[in-house]
C-alpha cells in the first residue's frame, strides 16, 4: 500500500469511457486524485468535465476502465462484488443533489435507512437516526414526512442519512444545487461542523462558488482530468 | 428493510388501494364464477349419483342425458334381467307432470318412478317423514325446494295434498334431493303411481336400473349388458357425467362462465401488472439510491416480493371474504342452495392470484435489478 493513512481517497491514472467504436467517449482521462481525513475536498469544474463519472469510481458504484483507487489503503476494486457493497455499506455516506429520500418513510426512518440496511433493528435505528437528526438542528421533524419538509430541511435529513452509521467517508454531488443560497450555505455550514472529523474524509462535487470557502481543498477539473489542486 | 417495504407500498395510497382493488376484485369473480359453475355441474351429475341403489343405468341408445331419454319396451326390463351378470335390475321411470295444490299453484315437476317391490333410488337424506311411507298408496316425497315453490311461505308438514293429472297424492315425506340443471320440485314415487301423474303413454319405462353380482365391476356388466341387449348401459358416475358433458357442450354455459373467467383474470393481471410496473418505475430512484446505499440486489428483490405478498394477502383475504359473504347468502336463497363456495376453487384462485402478483412486481424487478446505482447521482 502507497498511501499513507491520512490518506482517505487516492486515484491514479483513472481513466473511464462510454461507448464503443465511433460513439465511444472518453471522460475520465487519467485522473490523479487525492482527498484527506479530517479535511472537506471539493471537485469543481464545468459541466460535463467528468465529475459525477469520478466520484462514481470513487464510491464503487461506477467501475473505471483503467487506473487505480484506494480508499484508506484497500482497493474496493479487488473485492467481490458482495464485498464492495459491505465496504460501502460500512465506510461510505451519500449525499445526493435530489435527496432521494423515500416518500413513506418518516424523517428518522429515512435518516435509519443506512442502519437497517446493515441489519440494525428498527427501534434503535431509529432512535440513533434521531438522535442525529438532533444534532443536525431539525430534531423535531422527525417524525415527518419528507414532502412536508422544504428543500433545506430534507437535503439536512439526507445529511443524516449519510453520517447515521459514522462513515469514513461521504461523498456529495451537489449537495446545494437544488437550494436556495441561504439554505445552502447552511447545508454545508452543518456538512463543515457535522461531518468533518479528523478519521472521516468529504468529498463535495459543487458548481457553486459561493460555497467554495468551506474547502480545504480544491480540485479543478476539466475535460477528464484534474488540472490543479489549491489548498485554503 | 421489511419494514421499509411496506412503507413504501402502503404509502403510496392511490397505487396500493388500487392493487388491492385489482387483486380483491379479480379473486372474487374467479371465486363465484368458479364455484356456481362447479355447483351447477355438480347438481347435473348429482341427479344420477342420489339414485344410490343403481350401478349401472341401461337406456335407449338414444338418450344421452337425464333430463331428456327416449323410452324402452316393457321387454327390455326382462332382457336386461337375462343377462348373465345381473343380480337385479328394475325400472325407473322418470316424467315432467305439472303438480296442483288446492290454492291453484302449479309447477312442472321431475316426477321418479321407482320399482314398487324395492323402492330402488329413493331419496336417502329426508328432511322429514321417511321415504318408507312411498309404500302406501297415493303417496309421494317431494324435496324441499319444490315445496317451498309450491308452498311459498308455509311450514314444512306432512299430509299435504297435491294433484298431478287429476291423481290426488299426499306428500308423506320431504327430501333434501338436489336439484338438477333446472330446480324444479323433484318428486319421488312407486312406479305404478307415477305412471297415472302423466297422461297416457304407450311407453313409460324410462331406464332399467341394475347391479352387479357379487365379483363383477359396474364397468364391466355395463359392457355386458350393452353387448346382449343392444340397449345403451352406462355405469352410475360415467352416466352422471355423460349428464355434464351435455351440459357442457350444448348450452352456453361454459362459454359464459369462460368469458367471465377471462375477464377477471385480464383484469387481474394488467391491472396488478401495471399498478406494480407503474410502482417500481417510479421508486426507481428510491431503490437505486437504496443500492448505493449498500441494498443487496437479494435484499431488494426481497423487499419487492414482500410487497406483492403483501398484496396477494390482503387483496386476496377481501376478495374471498367476498366471496363467501355472496354464498352465504345464496345458501339461503333456495334455488342456490347447493352452490357453496369451493375450497378447491378458493386453494386454485389463490394460488393463480398469487401467481399473477408475482409476475406483476417480477416485471418491474427487472428494472430495479439491472438500475446502475451510480444513475442516482443523475438528476
Ligand atoms: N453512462 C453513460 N453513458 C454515456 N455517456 C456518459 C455516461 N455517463 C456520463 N456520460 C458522459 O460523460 C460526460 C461526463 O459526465 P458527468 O456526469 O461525469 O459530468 P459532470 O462533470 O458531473 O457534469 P455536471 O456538472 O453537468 O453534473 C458527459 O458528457 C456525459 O454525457
Ligand atoms: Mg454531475
Amino acid at each position: 500500500m502507497t498511501s499513507t493513512p491520512s490518506i482517505a481517497v487516492q486515484c491514479q491514472s483513472v481513466r473511464r469511457s462510454f461507448g464503443s467504436g465511433d460513439a465511444r467517449i472518453e471522460v475520465l482521462r487519467g485522473v490523479d486524485f487525492e482527498a484527506r481525513q479530517g479535511e472537506m475536498t471539493f471537485l469543481v469544474g464545468p459541466s460535463g468535465c467528468g465529475k459525477t463519472t469520478l466520484i462514481s469510481i470513487i464510491a464503487g458504484l461506477l467501475d473505471a476502465s483503467a487506473g487505480e483507487v484506494a480508499l484508506f489503503g484497500s482497493k474496493p476494486a479487488s473485492m467481490t462484488s458482495r464485498g464492495q457493497i459491505l465496504f460501502r455499506r460500512s465506510h461510505l455516506g451519500f449525499v445526493f443533489q435530489q435527496y432521494n429520500l423515500l416518500p413513506a418513510l418518516t424523517a428518522a426512518e429515512n435518516a435509519a435507512v443506512p442502519l437497517l440496511a446493515a441489519g440494525m433493528k428498527h427501534r434503535e435505528a431509529v432512535d440513533r437516526a434521531t438522535a442525529m437528526l438532533q444534532r443536525l438542528g431539525i430534531g423535531e421533524k422527525a417524525s415527518v414526512l419528507p414532502r412536508l419538509l422544504s428543500g433545506g430541511q430534507q437535503q439536512r435529513v439526507a445529511l443524516a442519512r449519510a453520517l447515521v452509521h459514522e462513515p469514513r467517508l461521504i461523498i456529495c454531488d451537489e449537495p446545494t444545487a437544488a437550494l436556495d443560497h441561504k439554505s445552502g450555505e447552511s447545508v454545508m455550514e452543518l456538512l463543515a461542523t457535522a461531518a468533518v472529523h479528523p478519521e472521516r474524509a468529504v468529498v463535495v462535487v459543487t458548481h457553486d462558488n459561493r460555497v467554495f470557502h468551506f474547502a480545504h481543498r480544491i480540485s479543478h477539473m476539466n475535460d477528464g482530468v484534474i488540472t490543479h489542486t489549491t489548498t485554503h | 428493510m421489511n419494514f421499509v417495504a411496506f412503507r413504501m407500498l402502503i404509502g403510496d395510497r392511490a397505487k396500493y388501494i388500487g392493487l388491492i382493488f385489482a387483486v380483491a376484485f379479480s379473486t372474487f369473480l374467479l371465486q363465484n364464477q368458479i364455484s356456481i359453475f362447479a355447483g351447477i355441474m355438480k347438481n347435473t351429475g348429482h341427479r344420477v349419483i342420489d339414485i344410490t341403489d343403481a350401478e349401472v343405468w341401461v337406456m335407449d341408445p338414444q338418450t344421452r342425458y337425464f333430463d331428456e331419454n327416449k323410452a324402452l319396451k316393457d321387454t327390455d326390463l326382462t332382457r336386461v334381467r337375462g343377462v348373465p351378470g345381473v343380480d337385479y335390475a328394475v325400472r325407473l321411470f322418470k316424467g315432467n307432470p305439472v303438480a296442483r295444490t288446492n290454492t291453484g299453484r302449479f309447477a312442472t315437476c321431475v316426477a321418479l318412478g321407482l320399482d314398487d317391490a324395492t323402492l330402488t333410488g329413493a331419496p336417502r337424506h329426508m328432511i322429514l317423514g321417511s321415504w318408507e311411507a312411498l309404500r302406501r298408496p297415493h303417496q309421494i316425497v317431494i324435496d324441499k325446494a319444490g315445496y317451498l315453490m309450491l308452498f311459498p311461505g308455509e311450514p314444512l308438514e306432512l299430509g299435504r295434498e297435491l294433484e298431478l293429472n287429476d291423481q290426488r297424492v299426499e306428500i308423506a315425506g320431504i327430501s333434501d334431493a338436489l336439484p338438477g340443471f333446472v330446480s324444479l320440485p323433484i318428486i319421488h314415487a312407486r312406479y305404478s303411481e307415477a305412471l297415472n301423474f302423466q297422461g297416457k303413454q304407450r311407453l313409460q319405462l324410462s331406464f332399467v336400473l341394475a347391479r352387479a353380482k357379487a365379483g363383477l365391476s359396474p364397468e364391466e356388466l355395463a359392457l355386458r349388458i350393452q353387448e346382449a341387449t343392444g340397449l345403451k348401459a352406462r355405469t352410475t358416475w360415467q352416466f352422471a357425467w355423460d349428464c355434464v358433458a351435455y351440459y357442457l357442450q350444448n348450452t352456453g354455459i361454459p362459454v359464459n362462465f369462460g368469458i367471465t373467467i377471462a375477464v377477471a383474470t385480464l383484469v387481474g393481471l394488467v391491472v396488478t401488472g401495471q399498478t406494480f410496473y407503474l410502482f417500481t418505475v417510479e421508486n426507481l430512484k428510491q431503490f437505486g439510491a437504496l443500492k448505493a446505499i449498500g441494498v443487496t440486489n437479494l435484499r431488494l428483490l426481497g423487499m419487492i416480493l414482500l410487497q406483492a405478498v403483501t398484496v396477494w394477502f390482503v387483496g386476496y383475504g377481501l376478495g374471498s371474504a367476498l366471496a363467501a359473504t355472496f354464498f352465504n347468502i345464496t345458501l339461503n336463497v333456495i334455488a342456490t342452495r347447493h352452490i357453496t363456495l369451493l375450497w378447491q376453487s378458493a386453494t386454485g384462485v389463490g394460488i393463480f392470484m398469487l401467481i399473477v402478483v408475482l409476475l406483476a412486481s417480477v416485471a418491474g424487478l427487472q428494472r430495479v435489478l439491472k438500475l446502475q446505482p451510480a444513475e442516482v447521482f443523475r438528476s
